[in-house]
Formats: structure tokens, sequence, C-alpha cells
């Protein structure tokens, strides 16, 4: 038992949770954007591989770090037009596109990978984003290292979530979103164009899932591995329901989820974890996920039109 | 512009736009051949050739289409009733594990044949059980089941490689993570001797059939498209709808575990993690690719597999990633769905 | 009147397929002036206002509003023209509050702030000025049907609207609730508006416009002062020959059939459940049920369609209480089921007529045995109501969804008649049917009656219910009025009781 306090007590063990929280709170708040339009959007886990990829072979290639992660903003953006294109004016089948999207997303980056990189042994490696100090919030005992000794990314998540939760409702543009993702035609009555907003919120909200997806490769790690996604953008969808689509919810959720992987992860070092495989330990998180949505599930905050194409005319 | 319903759509528009979508994507492909600095045609040749140009390899595509078959099936028959199995890959994998776990037991005794359907029914079932627990979370409680199924298979896949570490691994595996392999009697011959393929590919395609008289001759076939199209009507008509989807769900689930049953059984004679390089996932493309169509999947199965083959043989002697065969069937998958809806809408002003 | 022209079509022709939905139709609005657009369902009136608001594009004509073209296909253009319309399905967003759903989409997507405390205040104003009493900061999904009603008006008077649209505004109202909407629209005339009044109630129509345009089949046939009209020459006008109400035979009342005791059943989202209810449906007898929409006739049509027992109380069929209950178990009790919603509960779209024909009788022979389809006599069956009911169609392997309302009744009147039910269940039955479709489902339930059946009849519709009940029950907020037999209440006064009146002297008097 002592082993336990001394992770829970351990400001390594807390910086650990926030830092492995930060890419699922943007891919987190990129979905919640989406599905509040009322757009499920499937493509999350190929995005992020996506955004992984991009942002990393860019700042490869030479560009500043910042740089890149546009770089991943702008790819995933552009993976959300196609899922968009084919969802919103089409109104196909959300859940095949989003996989469709998912798949396309990955072995394009797999397929670029392989054409510049084509004979290298082992992937290269980049300068990452470094932690900043915070000066004097970061002498706080615990808390100090594990919020406010971060890299610029993980502010940047956060201040991300503030920022979406303001505009959805605090704005006209958020209300406007949130209204097509609860009856598209009351939004087309009072003149807003529903196939634009969904449209927008998608390749927004897809944007920041790609953003995620480079956290990985831009802050968390230095270079970029197949399958370094690992079900996160799943992980995500849980987090959607988690969080009741409330940005403030979901990062709360995101935290939670977090802190539990860095503990099983630290948990596998101590005299328990020699005792039993690692496999249950990787499992846990997967169902920690399962059973958040079985306790989570039959709420009513679902967005009312979410997976619900919009045709102009059709009642 | 908005979409208009089309009562009656001509046969040319039902055919010209799913070749229309097979054009775009070759035309997609060849772009990205172009970019890898490669000659198009003489790429595409290289992908035939790898997929069908001799004996061998119209074998090899053949073994590969097999899972695919089945993974193709479950995920057209759950399809069918919306009911989004997007977990063939963790009762692939449960599957095989029965397989193995019955395939190297005391029961290899057991004459070839008992035994081998013995296997069968024990990894269709535990597949069919895999995909109950996500659809009873669906009906009881309200639980999307994309998540669920999705999160199972990276869960079943840690537990595979638990077991080919622990509890299953071969000690004469010189350290390798896979399993003991199958008696020889719990093997699923070749068709014909001297001929590459196993029983398995005739299994898939009996599988086919039975699954097509199903969906059109059986009243089980009936109340699934009725859930599928509209589960208030269904409801309200008496159709016991969360019983249909819990028999959905078995079938489902069974077929998707026959796939990794005839893997092990039939070709690699063992367990080990990379016995699926996402088949699973791929009998997404398939089903979709044939519409949902049972006797369509077996040929679209063969087609993808084709391309998969194909893709390798041809990576081999051309500067092409192979993941080009992924990026086509993704390419393939969004238009052809695109080329289906507009077969019964068109676009018109206002 | 002035007669400064606000709003003026010419030639307005649209066609849906084969459908010629608006042919050639011209109107004009002066400023305080109401209008009348009157038809039977389908005659076009809803299409040709889509066509105004921007919802459709019509494939000749023009619009002009208050001298300027206005742009076809365009809501937005239509907005900011100054043109409002109240959808006869309203389109709020449930989840989001009043002062939300007034607001949304008027003010610039990209300003900063949405300024919700200013616009609450505005349509406090606006709801004073009108009569138009809301609660502001309640979920649109909390308002009753008449309050969500006030909602759609307060949308379009909070853009400065100087021309509402009300399509069908009085077909979810009580009598007294119609009379203030009135109250309402007097006020916005004095005020300098102006009104386009779409409906098919004459009586509403002569009591509040000035002129009436009459539509049938999709073409003007008439346009007259209301004064120098009456509501015969009108139904004339709209339907094309005099109409001739069905002949209702007195008839035997046989034995009760069907009987709820005492039941209660859970709320259904915003919907009440059933409090208390007790009612019996005798032999030969048409119950006529009225109401206000959404004060628990879903509740009541779920239970006796098998779709849930009841919290308390008992369900009794022929005098036996049943405990298990569900959709089957109704059907093979012999009870006929005609949906309130043809569309998504009574079809599946995408079936063709075999496959709905035999959706409450598939598992059991003939249509299968032990598990297996037999086609040929599914087919046999549909061909046979074809013939008897007359569905206009290509064959039996057509998608029903190409059918129209009407076909689309006659065989669900043909799939659940063909046994000769001895209760039958009509929820709204002729709601958005042409006249022919209505008598034709009238007379149906009418000879089902003639031989025996026991009939309950939902209808928001109280001259529906006026004419084929035998004895009429009111429900509002769950609960049952005592039975009021054949003639013995006027309009009025069922009026009263389904804005709620009357109730509490009944628990009195039970108690």
């Amino acid at each position: 038992m002592m082993e336990i306090f001394d992770i829970l007590l351990s400001a390594s063990f807390w910086a650990a949770a926030v830092r492995i929280a930060s890419p699922l709170i943007f891919a987190t708040i990129g979905e919640i954007i989406c599905e509040r339009a009322g757009v499920l959007n499937l493509g999350i886990e190929g995005i992020m591989v996506v955004g992984a990829f991009a942002g990393w072979m860019a700042v490869y290639q030479g560009a500043p770090l910042w740089f890149g992660v546009s770089v991943a903003m702008c790819a995933g953006m552009l993976f959300g037009l196609i899922h968009a294109t084919l969802t919103v004016p089409f109104g196909l089948s959300q859940h095949v596109v989003g996989l469709g999207v998912t798949l396309l997303a990955t072995s394009s980056s797999y397929f670029t990978y392989r054409l510049i990189l084509p004979k290298v042994p082992s992937p290269p490696k980049i300068e990452p984003f470094q932690p900043i100090e915070i000066p004097i919030l970061s002498d706080i005992p615990l808390i100090g290292e594990a919020l406010f000794h971060q890299t610029a990314m993980t502010y940047g998540a956060f201040l991300l979530a503030i920022i979406v939760a303001i505009v959805l409702y605090r704005t006209p543009l958020g209300l406007a979103v949130r209204s097509v993702g609860e009856n598209p035609a009351a939004a087309d009555a009072q003149g807003l164009s529903v196939t634009g907003l969904r449209m927008g919120a998608v390749m927004v909200g897809s944007g920041f899932m790609a953003v995620g997806g480079s956290f990985l490769t831009l802050s968390a790690f230095d270079t970029f591995l197949f399958e370094m996604v690992n079900g996160r953008g799943w992980i995500c969808i849980a987090l959607v329901v988690f969080g009741a689509w409330q940005p403030g919810k979901a990062v709360l959720g995101a935290l939670l989820y977090a802190a539990f992987d860095a503990f099983q992860i630290r948990l596998q070092q101590t005299s328990i974890g020699s005792d039993i495989p690692y496999q249950v330990f990787l499992m846990m998180p997967y169902v920690l996920s399962i059973l958040a949505l079985i306790i989570m599930s039959r709420r009513a905050e679902i967005p009312a039109a979410l997976m619900i194409p919009f045709r102009k005319g059709e009642r | 512009m908005r979409l208009e319903p089309i009562d009656n759509p001509s046969l040319a528009r039902k055919i010209a736009l799913p070749a229309a979508a097979l054009a775009a994507t070759i035309i997609i492909g060849s772009l990205l051949v172009l970019a890898a600095g490669a000659n198009p045609f003489a790429t595409l040749g290289l992908i035939i050739k790898g997929a069908a140009g001799s004996k061998f390899a119209l074998l090899e595509t053949l073994n590969r289409a097999t899972p695919l078959i089945f993974t193709g099936l479950a995920v057209a028959v759950a399809f069918r009733a919306k009911l989004w199995n997007i977990g063939a890959e963790a009762q692939l994998y449960g599957g095989a594990i029965l397989t193995v776990v019955i395939g190297t037991s005391a029961l290899a005794a057991l004459p070839s044949i008992p035994h081998l359907l013995l296997m069968a029914v024990a990894a269709a079932l535990t597949g069919a059980m895999i995909l109950l627990g996500p659809v009873i979370l669906k009906t009881r409680f309200g639980v999307d089941e994309v998540v669920t199924t999705l999160l199972l298979n990276f869960i079943m896949l840690l537990f595979v490689s638990y077991l080919v570490e622990g509890p299953m691994k071969d000690p004469m595996g010189m350290g390798w993570p896979k399993s003991e392999r199958l008696a020889n009697e719990a093997r699923l011959p070749r068709i014909v001797t001297g001929l590459r393929l196993h029983w398995g590919f005739a299994l898939g395609l009996i599988a086919a059939m039975v699954v097509w008289i199903i969906q059109t001759r059986t009243t089980l076939g009936y109340e699934i498209r009725a859930v599928g199209h509209n589960p208030a009507a269904a409801k309200f008509a008496g159709i016991p709808v969360n019983m249909v989807l819990v028999k959905t769900a078995l079938l489902s689930g069974g077929l998707a575990a026959l796939a990794g049953y005839s893997e092990v059984a039939g070709l690699k004679g063992h367990l080990s993690l990379d016995l699926s390089p996402g088949f699973g996932y791929t009998g997404i493309i398939v089903a979709m690719l044939a519409l949902l169509h049972p006797l369509g999947v077996v040929i679209s199965a063969i087609f993808v597999a084709g391309i998969f083959v194909g893709a390798d043989s041809m990576s081999r002697a051309a500067d092409v990633p192979t993941y080009i065969a992924d990026m086509l069937l993704a390419i393939a998958l969004l238009f052809m769905v695109l080329a289906i809806l507009l077969t019964r809408v068109r676009l018109v002003r206002g | 009147m002035t007669l400064e022209v606000v709003l003026r079509l010419a030639g307005i022709t649209k066609t849906f397929g084969d459908l010629v939905a608006n042919s050639g139709i011209d109107l004009t609005l002066h400023k305080g002036e109401v209008i009348a657009l009157l038809g039977e369902n389908g005659a076009g009136k809803t299409t040709l206002m889509n066509i105004l608001f921007g919802h459709y594009v019509a494939d000749a004509g023009t619009v002009e509003a208050f001298g300027a073209p206005l742009p076809q296909g365009n809501p937005r253009a239509a907005l900011e023209a100054g043109i409002g319309m109240v959808h006869q399905h309203f389109t709020l967003a449930e989840n989001l509050t009043v002062a939300e759903n007034i607001s949304l989409g008027t003010s610039s997507l990209w300003s900063g702030r949405l300024r919700l405390g200013q616009s609450k205040k505005r349509i406090r104003q606006l709801a004073e000025d009108f009569g138009l009493l809301v609660d502001v900061d309640a979920k649109v999904g909390n308002l009753t049907v008449g309050e969500k009603q006030r909602v759609e008006i307060l949308k379009a008077l909070y853009r400065d609207a100087r021309i509402l649209i009300l399509d069908e505004p009085t077909a979810v109202l009580t009598p007294q609730e119609t009379d203030a909407l009135f109250e309402t629209l007097h006020k916005a005339v004095a005020m300098g508006l102006s009104i386009v009044f779409i409906s098919h109630k004459l009586h509403e129509v002569m009591a509040i416009a000035d002129r009436c345009l009459v539509l049938r089949h999709g073409a003007l046939v008439g346009e007259v002062e209301t004064k120098n009209t009456s509501r015969e020459a009108l139904a004339e006008m709209m339907v094309g020959n005099k109409v001739e109400p069905p002949e209702v035979a007195p008839i035997q009342v046989g034995a009760t059939l069907l009987e709820l005791r005492h039941v209660s059943t859970p709320d259904m989202g915003t919907a009440p459940g059933l409090q208390d209810v007790s009612l019996s449906l005798k032999a030969g007898q048409i119950t006529g049920l009225a109401g206000v929409s959404g004060n628990g006739q879903a509740a009541l049509s779920d239970l006796i369609c098998g779709l849930g027992l009841p919290e308390q109380g008992q369900l009794v069929l022929d005098e036996t209480v049943q405990n298990r209950w569900n959709p089957r178990d109704a059907v093979q009790s012999g009870i006929a089921r005609i949906p309130e919603d043809r569309h998504h509960t009574g079809t599946i779209a995408d079936f063709d007529l075999s496959e709905n024909a035999i959706l409450e009788t598939y598992q059991k022979p003939p249509m299968s045995k032990r598990g297996w389809m037999n086609w040929s006599q599914a087919k046999a069956f549909t061909e046979s109501i074809i013939a008897t009911y007359d569905v206009r169609c290509p064959g039996a392997s057509t998608k029903i969804r190409l059918l129209s309302g009407g076909n689309m009744q006659k065989l669900i009147l043909g799939r659940v008649l063909e046994g000769n039910p001895k209760i039958i269940l009509a929820n709204q039955p002729v709601r958005g049917l042409d006249i022919g479709a209505i008598t034709y489902v009238h007379n149906q339930l009418l000879a089902a009656r003639a031989s025996g059946a026991a009939i309950l009849l939902i209808s928001e519709d109280l001259d529906e219910i006026l004419r084929l009940s035998d004895v009429i029950h009111v429900i509002s907020e769950g609960k049952l009025s005592p039975e009021f037999p054949r003639g013995t209440k006027t309009p009025a006064e069922l009026g009263l009781w389904m804005a709620g009146q009357g109730f509490e002297g009944e628990d009195n008097c039970a108690a």
C-alpha cells in the first residue's frame, strides 16, 4: 500500500498525468466541436496520426516547432474537409465515412513517410518543445511541478479548452453551432447556413484533433513511430460522452483518465506490478473507458441532431 | 443546391457511377505512383501480375481473401441491422484462441473431422460471446457499440499478448511469443493436394451462401432488415428488436471468429500477435464495397486481397511503398459510398 | 384600408417530378391586411409559402416584397426583407432556451459576444405589446405547444417582420388559445403588419381574414372578400363540389371489449403520461378522444398498441387483466392499430409493399413456417389488399416510400383490417390526407363500427371527432374527462375541457 501512496504523492506522477492528458484534451475538444454541430467524427484516430506525422515531418524538414503545429492543424483540416463534404451536404453514413477517413489518413501518413524516408532503419529525431517554468507558480509543491512545469503545447491545450467553452456558450457563433447540432431546421429557418456551420465545425474540430496528434511527436516524444496514436482517438470519443459534450467536464475526464494511465505505468514497476502481467495494466485504461461509458450513458445531454443529416425542405 | 431522390434509377446510372468511382480511384492511385517516381502503367501491371499473374500468385490471393470473406460477412450481417460492429478483429482473435486451445489439447486424440468441427463451433461461440457484451450494453444501457467494440480490439490484443508470452507460450518456440502448433489432425487440409489452398476458403464460400439464404429466405433475415431500416416501425409492428440485435450479434461475432479459426487451422498453425494484419478492419471495406451483399462479399474480398498481395509484390520490384494498397482501398471506399448515394439521388438547383 | 402593396407573387409555378404543386399563382398583400390562403391538404398552400420564404426555388414566377424583388431559395433574404414565417411544424431547438432560440442568427456570427441580456429585455417588451406571454429563460422543450407557437411568433417579431405568414397555426391550439392568437393578430394588424393566414378551417378564416384566396390542386380557383362570401361558398370552392358529411347510422352498442381501470403511465419526455385514466371501448361504438396534441394521447395510444404496461392500474381485454403486454400481444388479441405517424412507425420506407403488409404477421403461417418465409403468400396477401382497398401503386414490389400518403394509409388499413379485428385504435388516421382519402378512411371506420368493432379515434381535429364519435372523451394533461354522448356538448364546451377546465370538479365528485 505504501508504494501506492508514494506514487500518488510524487510530483512526477502528476506532471506525467497532465502531460498524458494534453493530446487527449486537444482531440476531445475537437470532437466536441464536431459533435456539438451534429457530426460524429470517427476520423479522429487517423486525423491524429496525420497530425503527428505532418507536424513532425515539417519540423524535421527544418521548420520551427510552432510552424509544425500549424502544418498539423492544416493537415487535419484537409481530412476534416473530406469528412465534412461526404457527411454534411451528401449526408452519407457518419460511421462509414469516419472509418474511411481514419484509414485514409493513417495510410496516407505511412505512405508519405516511406516516400520521404525510404531506407531509414530507425525514425530520425527532432528537438521537441521544452518545458517552461512559470515563475512563482512552479514553486508550489506538488502542484507547481505538475501544472506549471510543462511545455507550451500543454498550456495551449488548457487555453484551447477555455476558449472553446467561451465561444460555445458566450458568442453568437457558438449558439449557431449548438443550434445546428440540436435542430438544424431551426437554424435554417433563422437564415443560418446549416451546411456551412457543420462543415466549418468539422474542419476546425479536425484541425484540433491533428494538433493533439502533433503533441505526441513535437512535445511528448521527439520522433514519429507507426502505431503511436494507438487508440487514443477512440478514447477521446469515449471522453466526449463522459464529459457530457462540455469542454470543462471533458478536460476533467481527460485528466482523470491520464492520471489513471500514469498510475498504472508506475504501478507496473512496484512489487504489486511484478506479480501481475503487464498486459493487465495496459488493458486498464481501455476497460476504464468502457466502464465510464456505461456509467455516463443514457443522459439527456447528447446533441439532439447528432448523426442526423440535414436536407433542406425535408421534414 | 440540394439532393433530390430518383424514384427509379436507370440501370446505366447504377453501373456507370460505381465504375466512375473505380476509375477515379485508379486515377488518384496513378498520381500517387507518379509522386513516388514510378510509372503508373508499369506499377498497375506489377500489382495485377503480383495478384493474379501466376498460379502461385492467384492462390496467395485466395488464401489472403479467406479471412476477409469471414470478417466481411461478419460486418455485412451486422451493418444490415445497423449494428456497428467494428470489433471483428477482437472476435477473430477470440476464435483463434479457442482454435489453438482445442487444437493443442488432449482432444487431439479425436479423429480429424469431429475435431475440426468442434474447434469451429467453439471458435464461433467465443466470437459470438465477445460481441454479445457490447450489444447487451447497447440494448440495456444505450452505450454506443462503435466505441465499445473498438476498445475491445485493443483489450483483446493485449490479452493475446499475455497468452503467447505466458500460459500459452510454446516452450519449444526459442523464446518467440507464439503458441504451440496444432496437432496435424486439427489442421484444415488442402482442397486439392499439391495446391496451396486450404478448406477455409471453401468454408468461406459456404458461409456466404448460408448468410445469403438467411437474409433472403428466413424470418430472421426479414427481421434483421426491418430493424436496420427502421427500428421504431419494427418495434411497433411487434418485432422483438433487442432480441434481433442479439441474434445478429451472435451471427456476426461467430462469422468473424471463423476468420481466426481458418487462419490458425488452415494457414499459420499457431497463435501469435501477427495473426491478423487488421483483417477485422479490412472486413469493413470488403463489406461496404460489396454493398453488404453476402455473395458480393466473396468477390470484394478476393478483389481487396488481390490489391494487398499485388501491392506487396509490386513494392518489392518498384520503389512504391506498400501502404499504397491501404490508401487505394480507403479512397475506393469513400468514392464508392458516394457513387452508391448518387445512383439514388441527384443534385438539383434549389 | 390603405392600398400600399407589401407583397406580390406573380406566376409562381413549381413541380415535383410529375406533381404540379403550384401553377401560375398570383397573390398580392396590402399593408394592414389579413388574407387567408385556403385549401385542402395537398392543395399547394405550404409549397407556395415555402417558395416565398426561400425554402424552395420556383420553376417560374417572381416574388416582390415592399416593391423590391426577392431573390429565391434564400431564407435569409426573406427574413431581411421583413417576412416572418410560423411553420406548421415548429422549427425550435428544444434544448436551447426561449431567448437563445429567438436571438439565434440575429447578430453577426463573428461578433464577439452574445448579448442575451439585451435580447431578453426586447423579447419581454414585444411579448407585452403583442400579448405573447412566455418565460424567456425556459428551455423550449419544457413549453406547451401553445407557448412554443408564441415563441415562433416572437421570433418573427424580434426580427422586425412586417409580414407574418402563419401555416395552419390553429391546428395545435384549443379554441380558447385560438382566440388568444387572434387577439395577437389583431394587435399586429393594428400596428401595421400584414398577415397571410393558411388554413383549411372555414370558421376561423371567416373570423380573421379580410380576403380569402382558395387553392385547389395547385391552382388559384377563387379570390373573394370575406364579407361577401359564406362558409358554404368557400367550402364548395375549396373542394370543387358539395361536401356531404358521412352518414352515421344509429347502431346497437355491444359488450365492453377493452377496458382501462385507473391507469397511470410515466411521462414521455415533455408529454405527460396518463393519470388515473379509466376508459371502456364497447362493440359497435366509436369513442372519440379530443384534445390538444401532447396531452397524453401518445401515452394512451402506446399503451393500447402494446408498447408498454401501465405503471398503475389494469388493462383489461375480454374481462381478462393483461399482465404481459407487447405489440405482438396486442395484434394477437385482435387490436387493429393505425399509428399516428404512418411514415416512421406505420411503415418501413425502404421495404416494398409486400414486406410492409406482413410486418405484423410475418412470424406465423401462412407467411412463414418454422422460420422460413413464404414470399408467394406474402405477395398474394398484398395483392388482395391492393385490390380490396384500392391502393394505387405499380405493384406489390414497389417501395412504399414512393406511394402517396393516402395510398400508404390504405395499405395500413388493409394490413390491420383484413383479420376483422374486434378493436381498432385509429390515431390521427386522416392527418395529411386529401379529401378523397379522408372520406375513404372514415367510411372504412364506419363500416367496421357497423360490423361490431370497438373503435377508439384519437384526433386533434375537433370537427372530425364530432362527426364520427358516438361518445367523446377529452384528454388534458394526461387526465381523461367523463364520457360525453353524441350531441351533449358544444364545441365551445369541449374546448374548455381541452384547455384543462372541469377536471378539478371531477376530482371532487370522485372524492
